[in-house]
């Protein structure tokens, strides 16, 4: 603790990867902000997009392929092969887990906890580049989101805010 | 210890200000503890909110989280946000004489 009174008063939190691993941290960190008291921006980009998309954001995924830390059947446990990992059914089963104990912690699922935000006053937005590249329209847009933004406009509102990439 | 003087009552806090005897807590020091936190009135509004947390802490030892508050309170998050601006699940357990709160939801 130092003793200045200092306090962070502003994050942009960046959500650019799709799977449920990729896209909970940076929730956890804005909503966290909003907690604190501090102003708090999101913005989805690349496959964190999914995060925000209606029709997908419920169906978020462990990366069982290619993801050396996970272990089963918990944490402490053995190494999953990259072979098993690709076996139907792996991944559903992993997040199956990993849901079942963030549930245990009161932890929302990531539709919940994006209502959370919003209603904590944090702002969600959508990348625009990555909005035209996957043919998207607000329809598709969970209705949290608050607008589409160029990076240009991502900086203008992220000034004096810590920016922070996940 | 650190204490506190509210009104002539001396009440034993920690560095922060939470009160580390939840029996020394009454209305009238969270009333104090409010308008050091900003909140110069606390409204029924306010009261359902610390009410909550105090049963659910004595019920399972524990603070609620915010969702909790929400799910099982009937606390809207919104609301919540609103009565206790700029932190509200700190805020409102420091002037219900609860510990501040430890988990990350």
């Amino acid at each position: 603790m130092t003793e200045s009174n200092a306090k962070l008063e502003k994050v942009s939190i960046i959500i650019s990867r799709g799977t449920l691993d990729g896209v909970y941290p940076g929730l956890i960190m804005a909503n966290g902000a909003r907690m604190e008291g501090i102003e708090a921006n999101l913005f989805f980009t690349f496959f964190g997009l999914y995060a925000i998309l209606k029709k997908f954001n419920n169906k978020l995924r462990i990366a069982t392929v290619g993801n050396p830390a996970l272990r089963v059947p918990g944490a402490k446990g053995v190494p999953l092969p990259t072979l098993f990992g690709m076996l139907p059914g792996m991944s559903a089963f992993a997040t199956w887990m990993m849901k079942r104990e963030m549930n245990k912690l009161d932890i929302p699922s990531v539709p919940e906890m994006l209502q959370m935000i919003d209603d904590a006053g944090g702002n969600i937005y959508a990348c625009k580049a990555t909005v035209d590249m996957f043919h998207l329209s607000n329809d598709d847009f969970i209705p949290q989101v608050k607008k589409v933004l160029t990076v240009g406009e991502f900086y203008e509102l992220s000034h004096g805010a810590q920016i922070i990439f996940t | 210890m650190l204490t506190k003087n509210f009104n002539g009552v001396t009440i034993s806090v920690n560095e922060e200000g939470y009160l580390t005897d939840r029996t020394q807590w009454t209305k009238e020091i969270a009333k104090a503890i409010a308008k050091e936190e900003g909140i110069s009135e606390l409204t029924d509004g306010h009261w359902r909110v610390i009410d909550f947390l105090q049963k659910d802490f004595i019920e399972r030892g524990t603070l609620p989280s915010i969702r909790r508050l929400n799910t099982v309170g009937g606390i809207p998050t919104k609301e919540l946000y609103a009565l206790f601006p700029g932190g509200p699940l700190k805020k409102a357990a420091k002037i219900a004489g609860l510990p501040k709160p430890t988990s990350c939801v």
